[in-house]
């Protein structure tokens, strides 16, 4: 085949490439360059003045920032631990296995905007379910009112609505180990625990590393489940860098400096994952 | 000469005999008007049906069902029965209705024919709204002269009158009014129980009344319902709070800036008290209030769960619906004053009772200026705001639709849907009072009004939900205020904030 028609073959793939992910990250970049807000739409050129106010002169920003760091590290550490534990346990012999299979599964299946919405239902201090069970014991905690409890909200609807995700992909993890280790260590009188220390762990850790990272992404975008909960409230307190951004963008029209937020946040978070990628290879794998 | 008398007295007779004819048939037909028919004019049932819009389809974006979405969709269902028009109707909620009209108007489109929003969006969406042509501005005889003033921008209407918004106190009546209320307030206070006056004693009387069942339901009850959910209009909230402590008529030049220098005001002692008040009031709404939006508010006070609210309209009038549990049993009254009031120019307070009315204007509508629909959107329009619409809208709480015509502000137009005239007098007075006061404050309608408001709501958040305090607070929404300014340009903000503190300081 001529060297040249190589080129043409790939040229489809290529202007889809650069349609849709290389050019809206130049047009980010070139827009964070830029004043464009309500009352200046437009791509002028301040060079780097929105950087400098987003790194010298904004808080709110790397609050939000460590704040979703919180929620998304928190989340998926409990997504993880309930997730292979249920994994674990339908992965053996148990009653109804199928039945739990499948019932564990069904959070992934609903749409977290209206999960969320029924989340705040349950929440309701004055007339959700939950208040009124534990108006029983006397206690009425301000779930969305107060900034503590607020997190507390949004970590639970998150772990309920993602641990099945987890769960499905240890599951299958589980079901696809080799079957020898496990009969060695039965052979040599192994304990379940012991089992599940130094054969079932180390074995499930190339899988583990995966759905951390593929969740710990997912989760680094919370959005949907912070808006519907609680707005970012009570004051900023569940506010993240995704919801931040949406604000200065969408809200207050600020549509540069919700670029430069962008493009800053993209950044953090590629150096972040690859990080945290290498620690988790390190900490799981080691022999 | 007798001739033509009676010529044209038989004409008038049939002329009236003809609308009454038309009244009838219209209120037979479609249900909302059936209390008045239809009212003749230039949009009224019998002219839409007149006109031929078949194959025409319009687009509007409006707010969420029910306040101002739920008329929206049922004057575009009649409008579609009477003219032959398609008409799409998109749902948004308040915070999104400024983005999701700015962004297809900076990029050159328009995706709706007809965006509703807020009156302070003007400034940011008049280059890209079609002006109401003179001809249905002509035909707004009822509607108030300062009302046309607020929907125009340099002598140019831009947002068709739908709305007329004001912020003051509602009461729950059958407490406040209640001897046996008032002897066991004043056994257990030492206070008389009336309607506040200052916000020191509205805090106190909602903190008396707040969590037991005072009125004998089987449920508790609270002191106050107030919008505190940030991004959902609390600024307006906040702003009918300061106004008390802040607005000082020996100083004029500015209430939000000082127009000389375009110093943000915003963090001066008289705003600072006004949300020291606030962050009290977090102790005396119902259970997750902190987090209420004006839906939450409506409901809960319309709803007979707590003994005071502020805001809009829409609650009083929910309240008074013949389906509330707390149907006449509500009064209305100025926003509480304060006991001492900021004197900026002093630089201290002025021992002296200060009350000042907060006009907020409220829902607000137009045309694209892209839109190739403008003759179908300005008649939808015209329907909407119609003397049988209009008249039906206003009795119904949800709607959000609220007094902008004279004829409003008249008590007979409220006994007339059931309301006791003493309370039907109440409100109208209330009303009437806050046109005439010449100490009013009117919203911000500047270029980058949204980032303003945005960053007093987070602001004034932050200090409710107790992460910092009130002065820290305002502190900050000053230096985001002056970064705002500095970005939008001082200059540019003052322009248009001119305009406003002149009708302030009664000038114009």
């Amino acid at each position: 085949m001529n060297f040249k028609h190589k080129y043409v073959f790939l040229l489809p793939g290529l202007i889809v490439l650069i349609g849709i992910l290389i050019f809206p990250i130049i047009f980010t970049v070139r827009l964070s360059l830029s004043g464009w807000n309500s009352f200046n739409p437009g791509l002028d050129f301040i060079g780097l003045k929105n950087y400098i106010r987003l790194f010298t002169d904004d808080p709110r920003f790397w609050q939000s920032f460590f704040r979703l760091s919180f929620l998304a590290i928190t989340t998926v550490f409990l997504q993880y631990i309930i997730g292979f534990a249920l994994a674990h346990m339908v992965w053996k012999d148990i009653k109804f296995k199928r039945f739990f299979r499948v019932l564990f599964l069904i959070p992934m299946m609903t749409t977290p905007v209206i999960m969320t919405v029924i989340w705040r239902t349950f929440f309701h201090e004055s007339l959700g379910p939950l208040n009124d069970f534990l108006s029983i014991f006397g206690v009425q905690p301000p779930w969305l009112s107060s900034p503590g409890l607020a997190k507390v909200s949004i970590i639970v609807v998150e772990v309920w609505q993602w641990t099945s995700f987890m769960f499905l992909l240890m599951l299958a993890g589980l079901l696809s180990l080799p079957k020898e280790p496990f009969l060695a260590a039965a052979v040599d009188g192994a304990s379940p625990f012991k089992k599940f220390i130094y054969v079932t762990f180390p074995l499930m850790a190339p899988i583990s590393i995966g759905a951390i990272i593929i969740r710990l992404i997912e989760a680094s975008k919370i959005m949907d489940t912070v808006f519907v909960l609680t707005s970012g409230g009570p004051g900023t307190s569940t506010e993240t860098s995704s919801f931040f951004i949406f604000i200065k963008g969408l809200r207050e029209f600020q549509m540069g400096y919700a670029a430069t937020a962008s493009f800053t946040y993209l950044i953090i978070m590629i150096i972040s994952l690859t990080i945290i990628v290498k620690v988790l290879t390190k900490v799981l794998m080691r022999e | 000469m007798k001739l033509k008398t009676l010529i044209s007295a038989l004409a008038s007779v049939l002329l009236i005999g003809s609308q009454v004819a038309h009244a009838d048939k219209w209120g037979d037909q479609f249900p909302h008007i059936a209390a008045t028919g239809d009212i003749p004019g230039m949009c009224s049932y019998e002219s839409m049906s007149q006109k031929d819009y078949s194959g025409r389809t319009l687009t509007i974006n409006t707010h969420a069902i029910p306040v101002m979405g739920e008329p929206t969709a049922l004057h575009a269902e009649q409008f579609e029965k009477l003219t032959g028009a398609k008409v799409e109707v998109t749902h948004t909620p308040a915070g999104d209705l400024y983005s999701k009209a700015m962004v297809p108007f900076q990029a050159g489109q328009a995706p709706y024919d007809i965006v509703f929003g807020f009156s302070n969006f003007i400034n940011d969406w008049k280059r890209y709204l079609a002006p109401v042509p003179q001809e249905y501005v002509d035909q707004m005889d009822g509607v108030s002269a300062s009302h046309k003033a607020i929907a125009s921008w340099d002598g140019v209407m831009y947002q068709y009158p739908v709305d007329g918004d004001r912020h003051y106190l509602k009461y729950r009546k059958d407490v406040i009014d209640n001897p046996e209320m008032q002897a066991k307030y004043k056994a257990d206070t030492g206070k008389e129980l009336k309607v506040p006056t200052t916000w020191k004693e509205y805090g106190e009387m909602a903190s008396y009344f707040n969590g037991w069942d005072w009125d004998g339901d089987g449920e508790l009850e609270y002191g106050s319902a107030e919008v505190m959910k940030k991004d959902d209009l609390m600024y307006a909230a906040f702003y009918s709070r300061s106004v008390a402590y802040a607005k000082n008529e020996s100083t004029p030049g500015g209430f939000f800036f000082d127009l000389e220098t375009m110093e943000p005001l915003i963090n001066n002692p008289g705003f600072v008290e006004a949300l020291t008040d606030w962050v009290d009031a977090v102790n005396y709404v119902p259970p997750g209030g902190i987090n209420f939006g004006l839906g939450d508010e409506i409901n809960s006070f319309g709803g007979g769960q707590t003994l005071f609210s502020f805001s809009w309209d829409d609650a009083f009038v929910a309240a008074m619906q013949p389906d509330s549990p707390i149907a006449n049993q509500v009064g209305a009254a100025q926003l509480p004053g304060a006991e001492k009031v900021w004197n900026r120019g002093m630089g201290a307070w002025e021992a002296r009772y200060n009350q000042a009315p907060f006009f907020v204007w409220g829902w607000a509508v137009g045309v694209a200026g892209k839109s190739e629909n403008k003759d179908v959107a300005f008649d939808y329009l015209c329907f909407f705001a119609n003397g049988a619409n209009h008249q039906a809208d206003i009795g119904i709480g949800r709607f959000g639709v609220n007094p902008f015509m004279e004829e409003d502000f008249k008590a007979d137009v409220w006994t007339q849907i059931g309301w006791d005239s003493d309370i039907a007098q109440s409100y109208v007075d209330t009303l009437a009072d806050m046109e005439k006061s010449t100490n009013r404050v009117f919203p911000l309608r500047v270029p980058g009004t949204f980032e303003f408001n945005s960053a007093l709501a987070t602001g004034t958040a932050k200090a409710l939900a107790g992460q910092l305090s009130p002065q820290e607070a305002l502190d900050e929404v000053y230096a985001e205020w002056v970064s705002i300014l500095d970005r939008v340009g001082a200059d540019n903000v003052r322009d248009a904030y001119a305009v406003g503190v002149k009708m302030e300081d009664n000038e114009l």
